[in-house]
């Protein structure tokens, strides 16, 4: 069980967004938590553990196998007045759930005219790099930033880990939340003045050579290849998504114009994915800032396979990224 | 099914001849509308079912809350929301109950807690079962009824929602409306078992089956169902109906013989009612006449409503995809 932890206690990624949970189910009566696996089990990947014992069976509620009865069940619990979270195990579960997510939630709202809004909060574990191949490891959350009415939110450090749930919970619109899995062991401080909004990226390093504009488990990789440029002369800026919808146009731009070389990295396919929508931006509001075409890494177009080093391969790595802002920079000749 | 003692009084008998007469007139004149080009996208009209809708809906209270599907207008009529939002819902325009954005196949109204409108078969039936979720765990005492068609039963969605209902125990009413034809698909084509109500056995959910042409069996039965469903517990009422219309405006009815639409015809579920009405001493061909000459009234002030609505300005095209209100 973890406890209520101080700003400066190293703690997982997985007990934050537990924390976050917890400080919901104790401040607002009208929150529960309900998915597979949610309550006796802990959680798929252990996020909820204990959360039964604290709370009860009625507002950290099992579900069975129905993801499209139980995310629709959260639309209406949300229409009703209460402030549900569901919990999709992995984001390819999600797909069961799509006709509920696109059809009602996204659209009750404006179908309605106003009258009805969807409190709701989806989370789900999302991304590969745990050797699940190719129904346990994809990243789909840019598919889900096409639909207007929703709101993608992709949560790649400790501190929004913590405050993008109670962010998300404050709004009156369905808002999805994506925990790449291969954070939940990451381990970190949580700040003292964290950036609580779902409006807004973040820099979360400064650099004058080139923008990598990346989220999630990309963020960490590209933090750690920033590092290793740094030793090379390049300082990368790397500028962090944090919502995927609405995106933040401004804070990409403005790192544009200042470095005035960009590289899009993100673990969703390159196919009209999220990295081709950030790309045409800058073309559209930031041509004339270009020293070079923009640049992309993006997951290999393959279905994640489940061999180590095939998976590995498939997904943008430290070496990869340092690979391609060098190239981006024109620091290989 | 016998006459029940004591339950039509005069006027329940004439609020029920308004009820089912305000459905037909009003869809006929949707169609005169459609035909007019006043009407646009799909409509869909429930002619022939009307018995279903009025019986089922005139047994709930203001608390409960109704999902329905895209063949809706008489669920939103007999539930209050007015013809004139409906009728300009249907024009497009701002005064509509949707303000222009949902039309004929998305109705909705805060006001009477009517959550639509679903236009994708079986997808309102989870929603039903998180609006009784809530009210449950608010400890409201309101009862959700969700109307589909049998066609919804092929769905997976309706087997989820029936689950997640006898498990977690809510008050859902669960109303199939089955009128044999999935849009055009016979029921002997895609149910392989064609009686709707026992698939809730599996369930150890109450069940019924009831003649949805005839209004009294109807009322009768959706009263005990709604009685059962206050008491906590879901409930699966299956109305065997019929739609006398083309499913859409765009149908040519190729999958069904005339002579099997007379056939139903001759059960008019308004005429059944006036005959059983009159002949029971209950009603007079005056009070019909007197009903018809209201519910004309109405439909024609609905009409007006609607031809003297506005269109939404388009600038204004970007609202309401995210709520405007604060978080209460």
């Amino acid at each position: 069980m973890s406890q209520v932890t101080s700003a400066k206690e190293t703690i997982t990624y997985r007990e934050a967004v537990r924390e976050a949970i917890r400080e919901a189910l104790r401040t607002d009566p009208r929150a529960f938590i309900m998915g597979e696996d949610v309550g006796h089990y802990g959680g798929c990947f252990a996020v909820t553990r204990g959360l039964l014992e604290e709370f009860g069976s009625e507002r950290v509620r099992d579900t069975p196998l129905c993801e499209s009865a139980f995310v629709g069940a959260g639309i209406g619990a949300a229409l009703g007045g209460m402030r549900p979270i569901v919990e999709i195990m992995t984001v390819n579960f999600s797909l069961l759930a799509l006709d509920q997510i696109m059809n009602s939630a996204a659209t009750l709202c404006h179908m309605s005219g106003g009258q009805f809004s969807v409190p709701l909060v989806i989370r789900m574990a999302t991304g590969g790099g745990k050797q699940l191949a190719a129904q346990h490891s994809h990243s789909l959350e840019g598919w889900y930033a096409h639909i207007p009415g929703i709101v993608v939110a992709a949560p790649g450090t400790i501190d929004d880990a913590r405050w993008m749930l109670a962010a998300a919970l404050e709004r009156l619109d369905p808002v999805l939340i994506f925990e790449n899995q291969t954070l939940y062991n990451q381990k970190g401080c949580l700040s003292d003045s964290p950036q609580r909004d779902l409006a807004h990226a973040a820099v979360r390093r400064t650099g004058r050579n080139a923008t990598a504009v990346t989220y999630g488990a990309s963020l960490g990789k590209t933090l750690e290849a920033a590092e290793l440029l740094q030793a090379a002369g390049i300082e990368l800026e790397v500028v962090d998504l944090r919502v995927l919808r609405p995106l933040d146009d401004a804070t990409i731009m403005q790192s544009v114009a200042k470095t005035h070389r960009v590289l899009i990295v993100d673990e969703g396919w390159r196919s009209g994915g999220l990295s081709a929508e950030i790309s045409a931006r800058i073309m559209e509001q930031a041509f004339y800032e270009l020293d070079a075409p923009v640049a992309r890494l993006c997951a290999a177009e393959v279905p994640l396979p489940y061999a180590k080093h095939l998976e590995e391969a498939a997904l943008p790595q430290v070496d990869s990224i340092v690979a391609a802002v060098r190239k981006l920079v024109g620091a290989d000749g | 099914m016998s006459f029940p003692p004591g339950v039509w009084t005069r006027e329940r008998a004439r609020r029920g001849l308004w009820q089912l007469l305000r459905i037909r007139r009003f869809e006929e004149k949707c169609v005169e509308l459609y035909q007019a080009a006043k009407i646009r996208g799909f409509l869909h009209v429930y002619i022939g079912e009307e018995a279903v809708a009025t019986g089922v809906i005139e047994q709930l209270q203001s608390a409960d809350a109704i999902v329905a599907t895209y063949r809706e207008h008489g669920h939103a009529l007999v539930r209050g929301v007015s013809a004139g939002a409906i009728m300009a819902e249907m024009y497009g325009k701002q005064e509509g109950c949707a303000r222009g954005r949902g039309g004929s196949m998305h109705l909705f109204d805060r006001a009477t807690r009517f959550y639509g409108g679903n236009a994708i078969v079986g997808g309102g039936l989870p929603l039903a079962i998180g609006l009784a979720l809530a009210d449950k765990m608010q400890q409201r005492p309101g009862v959700t009824a969700c109307f589909f068609g049998e066609g919804a039963a092929a769905e997976g969605e309706f087997h989820e929602s029936l689950n997640l209902a006898a498990l977690w125990k809510l008050p859902v009413l669960f109303v199939c409306e089955n009128n044999l034809y999935a849009m055009g698909t016979a029921i002997r084509d895609e149910l392989a078992s064609q009686s709707v109500a026992p698939k809730a056995a599996a369930f150890g959910i109450a069940h019924a089956a009831v003649d949805g042409m005839d209004l009294v069996a109807v009322d009768e039965v959706a009263r005990r169902a709604v009685e059962h469903v206050r008491r906590g517990e879901p409930f699966l009422l299956e109305c065997r109906t019929y739609r006398f219309r083309a499913h859409s405006m765009f149908d040519a009815e190729l999958y069904r013989t005339k002579s099997e639409v007379e056939s139903w015809k001759a059960r008019d579920p308004i005429e059944l009612f006036t005959a059983r009405m009159q002949n029971e001493g209950i009603l007079t061909p005056v009070d019909r006449e007197e009903v018809e000459q209201k519910v004309a009234a109405e439909v024609e002030s609905a009409v007006g409503f609607a031809e003297r609505g506005t269109w939404e300005a388009l600038e204004d095209l970007p609202r309401f995809v995210y709520a405007e209100a604060e978080s209460p």
